[in-house]
């Protein structure tokens, strides 16, 4: 087929409008009650988002976490995370998927899409797991050894807890950047918010374009927001700024003998 | 770790990176424009020039136009591979590119999305009367490159298929695989519902749709009709009696003042482009990996114009 280019839709194509026209339509758009019908309605499509976010971001989690904290507990093999950290970042997720279909063919897209976004959540949880841990003070890490406490209750009562805030940072930042990547997932035919972009831009229909991309804004800004509250969470109740009086800066007077 | 020196070699080298980017921004030219190394343009004294699109069955049929004007004693200047017609058009109008093969319903299409032609010759027709003053539509070929309803052949052969309405015999649901647009389209699953009574799954298989069919993922699969698979594959389009899908024959669009020079030459060579044909100079391309230029020669040579 030709280079089609401009296929302006039979409807209609008000594309042409100033920049405040065509937000307004494409808030028209959104809400239409058309949105909820048929197999590309915004809740199935948000659904398809959703499954394919939180099933990368749980498979990088498996392999990312205990990687992290292997590292941030024995403090070796840092500079590797890293080094592959800072390369994966660095990758075309775009470029990867479709070249992952490629190589793997048609009947194992889903697959390629998922090691995709695999791979671009990675960094950030190896991160967050492991500077949650090297930004414990050692003194901390030496008193819990010192009252007896085995290497893995070392880990599990002490380090975990408090390399919680940084984790959940972490998982923000793969969760934000998985969300706003799954848009690509409408390319190769898997659904997804993507899918009003992928279909609005041949057909000119950019009400629609724009619509897409602001359900991934929105969806975006909201996982964020509650994950803010989560990370705020996080803090152990112990390490928490006291509000109001300050510590005594001696101790108090002994109970008269 | 960041000494003084460091900061101050990293500080110059950002401010030589922005300065570049902001010079590289002040540049006037626009991407979008035809690359500048075209001669004067409008087509004086014997000079024809001629555009294509940034596709590759387009510049062989640019190619063939090129060598049978040069053959007739034209001097061509060639400006192929341009892109689509966002960016092509502008210079067509004007006149700066003198000779284009465009394709009847997409160009149509483009210029009136209201159209309800669907026919060869009332595409065909409807174009030309939508074609701005200065531009003239040569004789259009047999060749098409347009969208079809492509099954297996193996698979027509089992359900009795011949047109598209037979479709419904097919006991099993049928999924139809195309670009993510062609679920909108008027001659897209809704038409066929709609015209020929078929119940038809739409999956947006776009890049992988030929894969799809053939690994049996989809059913029917809009495979373009000058796509070199019909010859290499064993497909088969069904018919569309109704004429739901817009025709889209190969066609010379020339400036009006050229037309009449260049009109014999180039609808003796749409006269010789069928489909078939068409197809062949793809897979010439696609599978031989032969260079425009050579394909053209030979066909020219192989149907006598030359």
């Amino acid at each position: 087929m030709d280079e089609g280019g401009a296929h302006p839709a039979a409807e209609d194509d008000d594309g042409e409008g100033s920049g405040m026209n065509v937000f307004v339509e494409a808030l028209a758009w959104l809400f239409s009650p058309e949105r909820l019908e048929g197999s590309y309605s915004l809740p199935v499509l948000l659904g398809q988002h959703l499954l394919f976010t939180i099933v990368s971001v749980l498979i990088a989690a498996v392999i990312a976490l205990p990687a992290g904290w292997l590292i941030g507990h024995t403090g070796r093999g840092r500079e590797v995370a890293v080094a592959i950290s800072g390369a994966a970042r660095a990758i075309p997720s775009f470029g990867l998927m479709v070249l992952l279909v490629l190589l793997l063919g048609v009947l194992r897209i889903p697959e390629a899409a998922i090691i995709t976004f695999v791979l671009l959540a990675i960094p950030s949880l190896l991160a967050g797991a492991y500077t949650g841990l090297e930004a414990i003070d050692r003194r901390v890490l030496d008193a819990a050894r010192a009252m007896g406490m085995t290497e893995w209750q070392v880990f599990t009562r002490v380090e975990l807890p408090l390399g919680l805030p940084l984790l959940v940072g972490g998982l923000r930042s793969a969760l934000l950047q998985v969300i706003a990547t799954v848009t690509i997932a409408a390319y190769v035919n898997l659904g997804g918010l993507g899918w009003p972009i992928i279909q609005g831009i041949p057909l000119r229909r950019f009400d629609q374009v724009l619509g897409g991309a602001i359900l991934v804004a929105a969806l975006a800004l909201i996982v964020d927001l509650l994950l803010a509250a989560a990370q705020h969470a996080a803090v152990p109740a112990g390490l928490r700024a006291p509000r109001t009086r300050r510590r005594r800066a001696t101790a108090p007077a002994p109970a008269s003998a | 770790m960041f000494t003084a020196r460091k900061s101050r070699l990293a500080l110059a080298a950002g401010t030589a990176l922005a300065a570049a980017l902001v010079l590289a921004g002040c540049a006037s030219s626009n991407p979008l424009d035809t690359p500048s190394d075209s001669s004067s343009g409008s087509g004086d004294g014997d000079t024809i020039v001629i555009g294509s699109q940034a596709y590759y069955s387009n510049e062989i049929i640019a190619e063939i136009y090129a060598q049978a004007l040069e053959n007739a004693g034209f001097t061509v200047d060639r400006q192929f591979s341009i892109g689509q017609r966002d960016a092509y058009m502008p210079d067509v109008e004007s006149g700066a590119i003198d000779l284009f093969p465009e394709y009847t319903g997409n160009l149509l299409e483009y210029l009136d999305d209201s159209t309800t032609a669907t026919s060869p010759d009332d595409v065909y027709a409807a174009l030309q009367d939508a074609l701005p003053d200065g531009l003239t539509a040569l004789d259009y070929a047999e060749a098409s490159d347009q969208d079809t309803y492509t099954v297996l052949k193996s698979f027509a052969d089992e359900n009795g298929l011949k047109t598209i309405a037979d479709l419904s015999k097919v006991t099993t649901p049928v999924t139809i695989g195309a670009a993510p647009e062609f679920e909108q389209r008027p001659y897209g699953p809704a038409a066929a519902k709609e015209v020929y009574g078929v119940d038809l799954a739409f999956s947006a298989t776009g890049e992988t749709t030929l894969e799809s069919l053939l690994a049996g993922t989809i059913q029917v699969a809009d495979i373009y009709s000058a796509d070199p698979a019909f010859q290499t594959e064993d497909i088969v389009a069904l018919e569309d009696p109704e004429n739901i899908i817009l025709a889209s024959n190969v066609v010379p669009i020339a400036s009006s003042d050229v037309a009449d020079e260049i009109a014999d030459v180039i609808n003796a060579v749409s006269a010789k482009l069928t489909t078939e044909e068409l197809v062949s100079l793809n897979v010439q391309s696609t599978v031989d990996q032969k260079s425009a230029e050579d394909i053209a020669k030979a066909w020219l040579s192989d149907q006598g114009l030359v």
